[in-house]
């Protein structure tokens, strides 16, 4: 299953629901050109939703760290919502999970972001 | 006991990586692993696979990643090789070091040893060779 996003507005934070597998290749450049869209038009709250990522790799992991660096250095925020088992475990180990913000919540990770 | 075989040899393509995970998935679920250590097996070989195609032969067509899958009654044993300079396994930083854990690659490794039993790594100047092998569960010798 290849990568797809959807991104809507919810309180001037973008959430962007993906599903698939963001791997090397068409995936991590998807997610990519996502944030970057985003930024483009000042988009700087981003929150996304992994809820439906079935898969993910190195290249994915590296992805989703260059986009928190990224929207972090233009003075925005990324923040997580909805880990897998799969994708959660990745980031515990790979001790990534202490870098980024993760939630569980929609409502309550809308209201987190300053 | 039963002893299976199976090599491939596949171009430097992206589709190779995806072949490679699919193979092992199919393999590992047939060598009697569970759902976990299949997804497990699958990722290591995907992370190798990448590793043969872009570090190793860096996407050159003139060449092949070769794959061997070999199934004993205990364990899984998946070989890859490439064709590239040769991989120092050393020179590769710890990805979980405060100072890298911010790095957008360099993870690969790293994960395909939190997810085997055992790693070898045999680099050379015609190539590189990673060893990949799982235990089955439960069984003589496995763990």
């Amino acid at each position: 299953m290849t990568m797809k996003t959807s991104t809507r507005q919810v309180d001037g934070i973008s959430i962007v629901d993906c599903s698939g597998r963001i791997t090397l290749g068409e995936g991590s450049v998807i997610l990519r050109d996502t944030v970057r869209d985003l930024l483009g038009k000042g988009q700087k709250k981003i929150l996304l939703n992994l809820g439906d990522v079935t898969y993910i790799d190195s290249s994915g992991i590296g992805e989703l760290v260059s986009a928190f660096t990224t929207v972090r250095n233009q003075g925005g925020e990324l923040k997580l919502l909805h880990l897998t088992k799969k994708v959660n475990d990745l980031l515990q180990i790979t001790k990534l999970y202490t870098v980024f913000d993760v939630k569980d919540d929609e409502a309550a990770a809308v209201k987190a972001f300053k | 006991m039963t002893n299976n075989r199976v090599s491939y040899t596949l171009d430097s393509t992206l589709e190779t990586v995806d072949s490679a995970e699919q193979t092992a998935s199919r393999m590992a679920a047939e060598a009697g692993f569970g759902e976990d250590e299949v997804m497990q097996i699958s990722m290591a070989v995907r992370e190798a696979a990448v590793n043969a195609v872009l570090h190793g032969n860096a996407y050159d067509p003139d060449k092949k990643v070769k794959l061997d899958f070999e199934r004993t009654s205990h364990e899984l044993v998946i070989t890859i090789r490439d064709q590239g300079k040769g991989l120092d396994p050393a020179k590769i930083p710890d990805p979980l070091a405060p100072e890298n854990l911010l790095k957008t690659s360099g993870r690969g490794i790293f994960l395909i040893r939190s997810f085997m039993d055992e790693v070898q790594i045999h680099p050379s100047h015609t190539g590189t060779e990673i060893k990949l092998v799982k235990h089955v569960p439960g069984a003589a010798g496995g763990h």
